[in-house]
């Protein structure tokens, strides 16, 4: 056992963090204030293989592996977290599609996310009365000869105005047990009868959009069925198994970022005659988060590992988000503390981090999601 | 068409630098990167090969942590790579480098049309390979270039001179050293860094270029390493704009006599 | 034997460089028992013999030949070559200019022998010759000797002190063979503006990222405009595109070390400071009092450069 990174890893990791540092961390605050997103940045970001890391050659995806998935995820966190979700979401849609589309599919859809034709990929799951009860969904899918005949909507669809396909859920057979209840189709952006509603206002990641999407007889190809019929739950459950260790990767990396910039103004800001670091107040701050954060570092490594090495790691990821946004969230409230009435301006960063890692412990599973879907694991279903 | 790229590996500018006990310079938990003007010569390597068809060799000298910088330039689109590693050439000055590069430039790997290096190295800031090089290869050369064409077999490169600067039209085969502006690097790719991994990359030995030790001895020794005196933090001025003004100007004229 | 300087004119006009050269060369001379001597390669050039007889030169050899009219770096370099195969020198001198860096290798190869660039200071002690010159921009110093018969180094503008002194002033024709060139240069396009160039300026003025945009520069010229001084830039301003590169003062730009250095709007990056840190004087302007120029500069003034500049201005032209 080690812990090291190899030197693909390192190399990944170091080009990642060039880019992000010098492309998109200048503009992560006028994305936020301007509530927009960079669509050069991702077509750039797609050109250099951002967007389909863990993808095979053959549909154009860079194939790096999870690990350096989740190393890149945490460096253009660290630049800008509006621009990590995109990226997250799209090499997630770029998964679930290689996972569980036919050949066709893949040959279709995959390519044009890799390389950035598409802006973006986007998940449609979440309905306004199911959150974290995908289940409980209203949307219907009905099969009408070679299509199937779509009406509902969905809401808190991360990228919905520049993903060019949608995996969107809905239910085929309301009649069927709760876990065969639903299925996944592929929407592509313009598919008459599918539109994309209003952009949610939101607290923080304002670069990313966040819209409401309504469907009204909406008529999807039947061939843009993904997996089988009453599948889509299973679907749902990879998509955010695997979703997780990117949220985690990002929201580390947002922690991070917060807590370097605090440490380094610690060690510059004087009050009493000296640095507001020599205080053993704001050391063992210090510790304490750091500490964290490392605990959510390896936690956020091992789940990536696993998955890496085609092993079971439902639990590991549900671990690593659970723990590593929380643990994120800390860090940004102290880097705020630290920074006092400076921090709570929007002419220091760490104002921009608090906002933007707040949503973590909430999407791709609630952190009382990853409660119980770790103490299930554990203690089976009681 | 072979193009030659000339790299050194460094430390990162951002690096803080420290001097040992024994009066060297410490390379303890250092980054080490490609040197930055290197970086300008292998992207316009790389794009003149994208240009006009032929191949991306790109040779440094160093230890073997540089087959990572070499790695990089692979990454980025270099077709093959060769490293001169030898313990002998352990703290070499330009001398003895450009030495064992025009050996390997002049046999091994003869034949090429252009060589691209970077205008000077940022940790000791010399700038001596690419002339050094050029003189033993009997090249034309251009110095700090800030603009490259080809065409026709023909050379014009755009470089800085004192106060502004000056195009030369060169006979092949050259040398450009490249400054900073001649283009905009490329960030490797992904898919590019995984490719990387299966090209060549070739390690040499002196005696595998015909070269005994004697050949590259330094002519340069560094007798010791000291951090300059650190500057200190003067006067601050406060008060009203004119205040502060004035007392700045009287203080320039009378105490540091400068205006 | 004999100490050597190689002397740098443009357009039939000595660089200030070769001035500095010769006064530290005749200080070494003096040191060691060398003689001086100084090279003059041109195009109708000999007439400049003269000025060099001021700084103490005992011979000045001079290469006058119409091929030699434009400077390409292979020809410059045979004409040495042949010089020093003749003169067996101890110490060749450059400038450490666009011309130096690039000819003092090109010439050093050619007779095979070590050099030193961008030397600091050089010293004669023992009956050796000990160089000096910053690595790593500056965050460190090495002191060099250089082995062999034949020593080169090129000094950096502005370190050395110019000092008139008398010499025997002979001047002697050197015509040795000249190569063809293989360069051939097709237009030159000097810098229209008539101030001094960066490295050779007394004065400096320089922006950031502190002046909010390209037109910030305005104000920073406003300042040189008065004082007489180059205008100069952070890397912050030249990679936002409101400079060329050729004014960036920094590790990967030029190093700089005038009497004075305005510094406003600049943070103060480590980069930055070793292009700038062997200044004799620096000035930091800046509104944030918590920036890292402030820890170098000589005097600082936290303040807003829109109207501590202006007030500058005015007060310097009140001078004049």
């Amino acid at each position: 056992m080690d812990f090291f990174l190899n030197n693909d890893e390192l190399m990944i990791q170091e080009v990642v963090r060039d880019f992000a540092q010098s492309e998109l961390k200048p503009n992560a605050a006028i994305l936020d204030k301007e509530h927009r997103m960079d669509l050069g940045n991702l077509k750039k970001m797609a050109d250099l293989g951002f967007m389909g890391m863990n993808i095979s050659e053959t549909y154009g995806g860079a194939e790096v592996g999870v690990l350096p998935y989740s190393l890149g995820m945490i460096e253009v966190a660290r630049a800008c977290a509006a621009t990590a979700v995109t990226m997250s979401v799209t090499n997630m849609v770029a998964e679930v599609i290689c996972a569980f589309g036919n050949e066709e599919q893949k040959q279709k859809y995959v390519p044009r996310i890799c390389s950035g034709e598409y802006s973006a990929g986007a998940f449609g799951l979440t309905e306004s009365m199911a959150g974290s009860d995908p289940g409980g969904m209203k949307t219907t899918a009905v099969r009408e000869g070679d299509h199937y005949r779509l009406n509902g909507s969905k809401i808190f669809i991360t990228s919905a105005e520049y993903a060019g396909v949608f995996v969107v859920w809905a239910v085929t057979d309301k009649e069927a047990p709760r876990s065969q209840r639903i299925s996944a189709f592929l929407v592509e952006k313009g598919t008459p009868g599918f539109t994309v509603s209003k952009a949610e206002e939101k607290m923080g990641q304002c670069g990313s959009c966040t819209n409401e999407i309504v469907f009204e007889d909406c008529l999807i190809p039947s061939e843009n069925l993904l997996g089988e019929e009453g599948f889509g739950l299973k679907i749902a459950f990879m998509a955010l198994d695997g979703g997780r260790i990117g949220i985690a990767s990002l929201a580390l990396g947002v922690g991070l970022e917060a807590i370097d910039y605090a440490a380094e103004y610690a060690k510059e800001r004087e009050q009493f005659g000296r640095p507001i670091a020599t205080f053993q107040g704001l050391q063992w701050r210090f510790a304490d988060t750091y500490t964290e954060l490392e605990a959510a570092r390896l936690l956020v490594m091992q789940a990536a590992f696993l998955k890496q090495q085609k092993k079971p790691f439902t639990t590991e990821a549900s671990m690593a988000k659970l723990y590593a946004s929380e643990a994120a969230n800390r860090a940004c409230y102290q880097a705020v503390q630290v920074l006092g009435g400076n921090g709570y301006t929007a002419e220091y960063p760490v104002e921009r981090l608090y906002r933007d890692v707040r949503v973590t412990t909430i999407y791709e599973g609630t952190s009382e999601i990853q409660r119980l879907v770790i103490a299930q694991q554990i203690l089976g279903r009681l | 068409m072979k193009i030659v790229a000339c790299i050194k590996q460094t430390f990162d500018t951002e690096a803080k630098i420290v001097v040992g006990g024994d009066g060297q310079i410490s390379d303890e938990g250092v980054n080490l990167i490609v040197n930055p003007y290197d970086e300008y010569a292998v992207e316009e390597a790389i794009r003149t090969k994208e240009k006009d068809g032929g191949e991306v060799v790109v040779v440094t000298v160093g230890g073997d942590k540089a087959q990572e910088a070499l790695r990089y330039c692979l990454a980025m689109g270099a077709d093959r790579a060769v490293l001169i590693n030898d313990p002998a050439l352990a703290g070499a000055d330009s001398r003895a480098v450009s030495v064992a590069l025009a050996k390997l430039l002049s046999e091994k790997e003869a034949g090429f049309d252009i060589i691209f290096t970077g205008k000077e190295s940022v940790d000791d800031g010399v700038g001596q390979v690419p002339s050094r090089l050029a003189e033993k290869l009997d090249l034309a050369q251009a110095n700090v270039v800030t603009a490259f064409e080809l065409s026709d077999g023909k050379a014009t490169a755009t470089r800085e001179i004192d106060g502004g600067s000056e195009t030369l039209e060169l006979v092949l085969p050259a040398l450009i050293s490249a400054q900073k502006g001649l283009n905009e690097v490329r960030y490797p790719s992904l898919p590019g860094i995984m490719k990387a991994k299966r090209k060549p990359l070739e390690v040499l030995a002196l005696g595998d270029l015909g070269l005994s030790v004697d050949d590259v001895a330094s002519k340069v020794e560094l007798v010791a390493a000291e951090l300059p005196p650190a500057r200190k933090a003067g006067q601050r001025l406060t008060g009203e704009v004119d205040e502060v003004v004035a007392k700045l100007v009287q203080l320039l004229q009378d105490e540091a006599k400068v205006i | 034997m004999s100490i050597v300087v190689c002397v740098e004119q443009r357009d039939g006009k000595l660089r200030k460089i070769t001035f500095e050269a010769l006064s530290e060369g005749k200080r070494l001379a003096t040191a060691s028992g060398e003689t001086l001597k100084a090279l003059l390669i041109g195009s109708g050039i000999a007439g400049l013999a003269d000025e060099l007889k001021k700084y103490g030169v005992d011979e000045v050899a001079v290469v006058d030949n119409e091929a030699l009219a434009a400077y390409t770096s292979d020809v410059y370099a045979a004409v040495l070559a042949a010089y020093i195969a003749q003169e067996n020198p101890a110490l060749v001198l450059f400038g450490h200019s666009a011309v130096g860096k690039e000819l003092a290798p090109r010439t050093a190869a050619k007779v095979d022998c070590g050099l030193v660039s961008d030397c600091l200071a050089v010293t004669f002690a023992d009956g050796d010759y000990l160089f000096s010159h910053p690595v790593y921009a500056g965050k460190a110093i090495g002191s060099y000797k250089v082995v062999g018969p034949v020593r080169m180094a090129t000094l950096r503008p502005n370190v050395f002190a110019v000092a008139e002194s008398e010499g025997a002033g002979a001047v002697v024709d050197f015509a040795p063979e000249i190569p063809a060139a293989k360069v051939t240069i097709t237009g030159v396009d000097m810098a229209s503006s008539d101030r001094p160039e960066l490295t050779e300026a007394d004065i400096i003025c320089s922006g950031g990222r502190g002046l909010g945009g390209p037109e910030g520069f305005a104000l920073i010229e406003g300042l040189a405009d008065v004082l007489g001084a180059a205008v100069g830039s952070s890397r912050a301003a030249v990679d936002a595109g409101w400079r060329e590169h050729a004014a960036q003062v920094g590790q990967t730009g030029k190093v700089v070390s005038p009497n004075l250095y305005v510094a406003s709007g600049i943070s103060g990056a480590i980069q930055h400071l070793a292009g700038m840190g062997s200044s004799k004087v620096i000035v930091g302007i800046n509104k944030d009092g918590e920036a890292n120029i402030f820890n170098v500069a000589d005097y600082g003034i936290e303040g807003d450069l829109n109207k501590v500049i202006p007030a500058l201005i005015e007060k310097l032209k009140e001078l004049q």
